[in-house]
């Protein structure tokens, strides 16, 4: 279970409106509801997290991300979120434009496939890497688009996509030293507070 | 720790108030056979209304007269520690106006002939329920309901209380319905009603004044309706091309699904009252809350104040899960709060009333969270 970025909550404006793409169990959404008073949605497939959002009073929709947000209007939300999902998703382009025509702003968070044990597990042994990140083999796993910190921001370029703000964090959601200095070697996971170019 | 609500009592509560019907209808006074479940707590707040569908009535759970009998249609998820959880809940249940299980309608005296009203019962629609379910809540003392829920046209109920009374209703659970009717789905209602009025022994719904039933065409509408309550692979499952029992009449039968559907058509023309089935599928058709689309769902859906449970069984092919996600669409283009899930089934329409763990799951996490809401 990776945490959610110590970071995202500094980027929520209290009572807006916030959308969260793969919401899992609803934590993030209820602690936001709690801390800044938003208006949650959460998209999640598995019906047991499902439940667990309705536990805990988070408004959940059970949507394949893969089959878009054609539902929802043009900047219906004030932030859209989406924390270790979007290397998971079939075509992670049209996700993050999707996200910034439903959202004003956005926020990703992805693992870095740059970071130095990938790098050291790929260089020396040959091997896919496999590790605490990405604990799932090649053949088996649902992080089907790897990308770097760098890979990221060549495609927000092509996308129109401004970065206001980037961080990284370890898996615990905790802010590393070396990572925030050199976060494509350093950095576990990858955090981006995105909008669209005007 | 679940456990069964034993045996429960109805009531018959009059309504002296004369009431004037969406369609032009007028009924100086009426009846309601109501049943309810569970202790109202001392400021009233914590009252469900439980709406039933085309042929259930007020008899949700627990048991009539002994434990031995069948058991109300939605036991499973009403009790002590079920979904509908009877230990924090007051359970409110009626047979719906012109049913035909004890509240006024078809079968009962017309006051102003002194005969059963029969085919001359006035049109009721959706609206007409809730505006009777309104009257029935302020007859309790219940200004509000913590939550209104229902599954297929008990669904549609759920939603035209959310568009009516927004003020009344705390959260509404919507299953396996739709905001309307598709042409397809009116269809199979109306095959359902042209073999009942063509039954020979329908007389023009005047069936009474001969003393008979029409059995035969009211068994048909059943075993009509039935098929499209089921799924393909649910009828695979339990019958395949297996022959029929041996220990059942057989006659003129060559596979187990006909005399299935025999024996629901027999046992349905048994019980229920066949103006009522008419008057029934005819509310389930006129139902549109957007009427005529002459406004979009969206809009009609943007004054309520309720958050929305939306539930949806996978092979349900009577009211699809392309159809509960419109709802759901509307109340996100609406911006009110709704959950939904795409439940995994096996069977058809007939999901909403049957065990399922997953359903179970999300059907009370949604439920005990309006209780918590409450203030405990």
């Amino acid at each position: 279970m990776i945490s959610h970025s110590y970071r995202i909550p500094d980027w929520i404006a209290k009572n807006s409106r916030v959308l969260d793409l793969g919401c899992g169990d609803g934590r993030l959404l209820a602690q936001l509801v709690e801390t800044h008073a938003i208006d949650a949605l959460g998209l999640e497939l598995d019906p047991d997290k499902i439940a667990t959002c309705l536990e805990l009073g988070v408004s959940v929709i059970q949507q394949d991300l893969n089959r878009g947000l054609s539902n929802f209007n043009d900047q219906q939300f004030d932030t859209v979120i989406m924390t270790q999902t979007l290397q998971a998703i079939r075509r992670p382009d049209l996700a993050l434009a999707e996200m910034l025509r439903v959202g004003r702003e956005a926020i990703v968070t992805f693992p870095n496939f740059a970071y130095i044990r990938n790098r050291v597990q790929l260089g020396l042994s040959g091997h896919m890497p496999v590790n605490p990140q990405l604990p799932n083999p090649w053949y088996d796993t649902p992080n089907i688009h790897l990308s770097t910190f760098r890979d990221f921001e060549e495609l927000c370029q092509t996308l129109s996509i401004r970065i206001l703000d980037k961080d990284t964090s370890n898996l615990s959601g905790k802010r590393t030293w070396l990572g925030t200095v050199w976060p494509n070697l350093f950095g576990e996971v990858a955090v981006y507070r995105l909008t669209k170019e005007s | 720790m679940t456990a069964s609500l034993g045996v429960v009592t109805p009531e018959l509560i009059p309504f002296e108030t004369p009431l004037t019907l969406e369609r032009g209808g007028y009924l100086p006074r009426y009846d309601l056979m109501v049943e309810t479940y569970g202790t109202l707590n001392a400021n009233k707040s914590n009252a469900v209304l439980v709406c039933h569908a085309l042929s259930g009535d007020h008899h949700a759970a627990g048991y009539h007269e002994s434990e031995s009998n069948k058991p109300g249609w939605w036991n499973h998820y009403i009790g002590p520690g079920k979904s509908i959880d009877t230990d924090h809940f007051f359970v409110v249940s009626l047979n719906n106006l012109g049913g035909c299980s004890g509240s006024t309608g078809p079968l009962s005296i017309n006051p102003d002939t002194g005969k059963a009203y029969g085919p001359s019962f006035p049109e009721v629609t959706v609206l007409d329920w809730v505006h009777v379910q309104a009257r029935l809540a302020d007859h309790l003392g219940i200004k509000k309901f913590a939550a209104i829920v229902g599954g297929s046209l008990g669904g549609m109920q759920a939603l035209q209380w959310s568009i009516t009374y927004p003020e009344r209703i705390g959260a509404a659970a919507i299953i396996a319905a739709a905001s309307r009717l598709t042409a397809q789905n009116i269809a199979f209602n109306e095959v359902a009603r042209q073999a009942i009025m063509r039954d020979p022994n329908f007389f023009d719904g005047d069936y009474a004044d001969h003393d008979v039933i029409p059995a035969s065409g009211l068994g048909l509408a059943r075993m009509v309706g039935h098929i499209t309550y089921l799924s393909d692979v649910s009828m695979g499952k339990k019958f395949g091309r297996s022959l029929p029992r041996e220990d059942r009449d057989a006659e003129g039968v060559n596979f187990a699904v006909e005399q299935y559907l025999r024996y629901q058509g027999e046992q349905f023309s048994g019980r229920f009252d066949a103006n009522t089935y008419i008057l029934m599928t005819r509310a389930l058709d006129y139902f549109d809350p957007t009427q005529n689309e002459s406004s979009p769902l969206s809009q009609v859906l943007s004054t309520t104040q309720c958050k929305f449970l939306v539930l949806s069984f996978t092979t349900d092919w009577r009211f699809s899960p392309s159809r509960s996600e419109e709802i759901v669409d509307a109340l996100i283009q609406a911006g009110k709060p709704v959950s939904y899930t795409r439940l995994e089934s096996t069977h058809g329409h007939d999901a909403f009333l049957i065990p399922d763990a997953t359903y179970e799951r999300i059907f009370k996490a949604f439920m005990d969270r309006v209780h918590q809401d409450l203030g405990g």
